[in-house]
């Protein structure tokens, strides 16, 4: 072979040949890079259940607990704010909680198992803060028409004392119900359902 | 043979400050709106050193942070003035930027052949976005817990990957350590990829020349100055001209920013948030959030759009087009001056209302969201979406003032 004759297919094929296995490794490269990043077993063995006994939870009082680093809300309501859910409907985006917020076991007037018993996950389906319960019937400065639920003050979002978001504010869809269970009258398990349908 | 010239043998030092100081020749005419720009660099030379200073006593740690942060302001001998620095660095690097822009803005530094500058000085901005997000998570107080729970949900918008890309971001399914830990390792990061891209905006720069408040081209007009025989004839070179120009409003900025560290370091709430001197709670969001001063315009109007078709992903588009707007600047200006000194009546009053509109969605952000301020907050962000995607047509008609042959006073 002389000095002289350059076969520039050849030259080309090796280039691009080298050029790829090349690029092909430095994608490679970012699976394991990028995988770093993702949650660790760690994080992910921290989502335990959680028991609570609302044996001392008066009528409309609010107990707040953690599950898997989130608020986790249990209101007992009373009879009164039961009975204005119903009338909201029409200022409702999803009254008849039809996006799937909640288990099947929740998707009804009250969002509950009980009645009375409102679970729900505290984080705006907005943006995640944490709204704030409002249960006083009455004018307030937000909504002069205000039947009780929860204000979520960061950017307006507003539901009723089921959880169910009102149309027209920032938050798309009606607050989590996180799965749940009954193990007596008195205790409550969170992030568990044993399979309730 | 001297010491300089073996080095100029070995490495182009001399030749590099000439190009970049002795004899790079700026327009003659600069006023104060030209102090920013060295401003901003001084300032995130001083964010660099006393972020350093603060990392050797700062404990990235979900249960350590607050406590380490509180031990730098009351243990560590001067920590509260390095940690006030950076504190009022930070905000005071936005001020400094925010007025670059608006110089920019005002002349038409981001007109050709200066598109690029523009656009390296758009990253940059972005760059000390993410800088700033990343560090106001690191004291873990309760605004630095629910701010970051706020912006990184908004990735979570994103219709398919957002729950993914959210959770990878945070590494968790909530603000964690974990979350806690990468943060920091990005805000040590980044300042350090803002030098690099701070470099591509001066060599840019010094490639096609610097702008002026009369946006004329210098290099276009005669030739020859007392200096040198090809050098703009309106030019006048950097060093010791402009050296000495800025060192004089580097001394008055300092007064400003030495008075703030010492005797206003919240700056009323607006630099270091009341809420933030609580430690994190992920169970309880403080009454009112807000983000610091320097993100509330894009906040208000992410803030100002509802959410329908059974998503809020409009509101956080319109946020990340907001800032979008600028990248295109140089092409939606289509008047043919530069500076608003030869610009017509219609251009000068949108820039004013422009201006008046991020003032107020600045404040709007910081404010509680009342239906009544919401309206307000979306009429404004319609005014400025309305700056930007109107301009080819009303800087276009304008009515400007002939432009001068040469630099003016």
């Amino acid at each position: 072979m002389t000095d002289d004759h350059v076969d520039s297919r050849r030259r080309r094929l090796l280039t691009v040949a080298t050029t790829t296995v090349g690029l092909a490794g430095a994608v490679g490269l970012v699976i394991p890079f990028a995988g770093s990043l993702s949650p660790s077993e760690k994080a992910k063995a921290a989502g335990a259940p959680v028991q609570v006994d609302i044996s001392k939870l008066e009528s409309g009082q609010q107990i707040t607990v953690e599950w898997r680093g989130k608020p986790v809300w249990i209101i007992r309501r009373s009879q009164e704010m039961l009975e204005q859910l119903s009338s909201l409907d029409g200022s409702l985006a999803d009254p008849k909680s039809e996006s799937n917020q909640q288990p099947a076991y929740a998707q009804n007037a009250y969002r509950s198992i009980k009645d009375e018993l409102l679970i729900l996950v505290g984080i705006c389906t907005h943006l995640g803060c944490s709204p704030g319960y409002q249960p006083d019937i009455g004018p307030a400065a937000f909504d002069e028409n205000w039947k009780g639920g929860f204000l979520c003050v960061c950017h307006g979002s507003k539901f009723d004392m089921a959880g169910r978001v009102y149309s027209g504010v920032p938050a798309p869809t009606n607050l989590v119900v996180p799965p749940h269970q009954y193990l007596s009258d008195t205790v409550i398990v969170i992030g568990e359902d044993g399979g309730l349908v | 043979m001297s010491f300089i010239d073996w080095v100029d043998e070995r490495f182009p030092a001399t030749k590099v400050w000439k190009e970049h100081f002795t004899e790079y020749y700026a327009p003659k005419n600069f006023n104060f709106w030209y102090f920013f720009g060295s401003l901003a660099l001084v300032v995130l030379v001083l964010q660099i050193i006393t972020g350093l200073l603060l990392a050797m006593n700062y404990k990235p740690d979900a249960e350590l942070a607050f406590a380490s942060v509180e031990y730098i302001m009351r243990d560590v001998w001067g920590g509260w003035f390095v940690r006030y620095m950076h504190s009022t660095g930070a905000s005071m690097f936005f001020v400094v930027i925010y007025l670059h822009m608006f110089r920019g803005l005002l002349y038409g530094s981001y007109r050709n052949p200066r598109e690029l500058i523009w656009i390296f000085g758009m990253v940059i901005y972005l760059a000390m976005m993410a800088t700033a997000f990343f560090g106001y998570l690191l004291p873990w107080g309760q605004m630095s817990f629910w701010g970051a729970q706020v912006i990184v949900n908004l990735f979570e918008t994103l219709p398919f990957i957002g729950a993914a890309l959210s959770e990878w971001i945070r590494g968790d399914y909530v603000i964690s350590d974990i979350t806690l830990n990468r943060f920091f390792a990005f805000h040590f990061l980044i300042p350090f990829i803002l030098l690099g891209l701070v470099f591509l905006h001066i060599v840019s720069l010094h490639k096609v020349g610097s702008n002026n408040p009369d946006g004329i081209e210098i290099k276009k007009g005669p030739k020859g100055n007392k200096w040198s025989k090809d050098a703009p004839a309106d030019s006048i070179p950097f060093h010791p001209y402009y050296t000495v120009k800025d060192v004089m409003g580097l001394v008055v900025f300092l007064i400003f920013f030495i008075i703030i560290v010492f005797f206003m370091p919240e700056m009323g709430g607006y630099f270091l948030e009341q809420p933030n001197f609580e430690p994190a709670n992920p169970l309880k969001t403080p009454d009112h959030i807000a983000p610091v001063w320097y993100f509330t315009p894009y906040y208000a109007i992410l803030r100002a759009v509802p959410s329908f078709a059974g998503t809020q992903v409009w509101g956080v588009l319109a946020m990340g087009a907001s800032i979008a707007m600028f990248f295109i600047l140089p092409w939606l200006d289509r008047s043919p001056v530069k500076s608003i000194r030869y610009k017509g009546p219609i251009f000068k009053s949108c820039l004013t209302v422009f201006a008046i509109s991020f003032v107020v969605l600045g404040y709007l952000g910081t404010q509680p969201p009342t239906p009544g301020l919401t309206l307000l907050a979306q009429v404004f962000s319609i005014i400025y979406f309305a700056f930007f995607l109107l301009m080819p047509i009303y800087s276009k008609m304008d009515k400007t003032k002939p432009v001068p042959e040469r630099l003016t006073k």
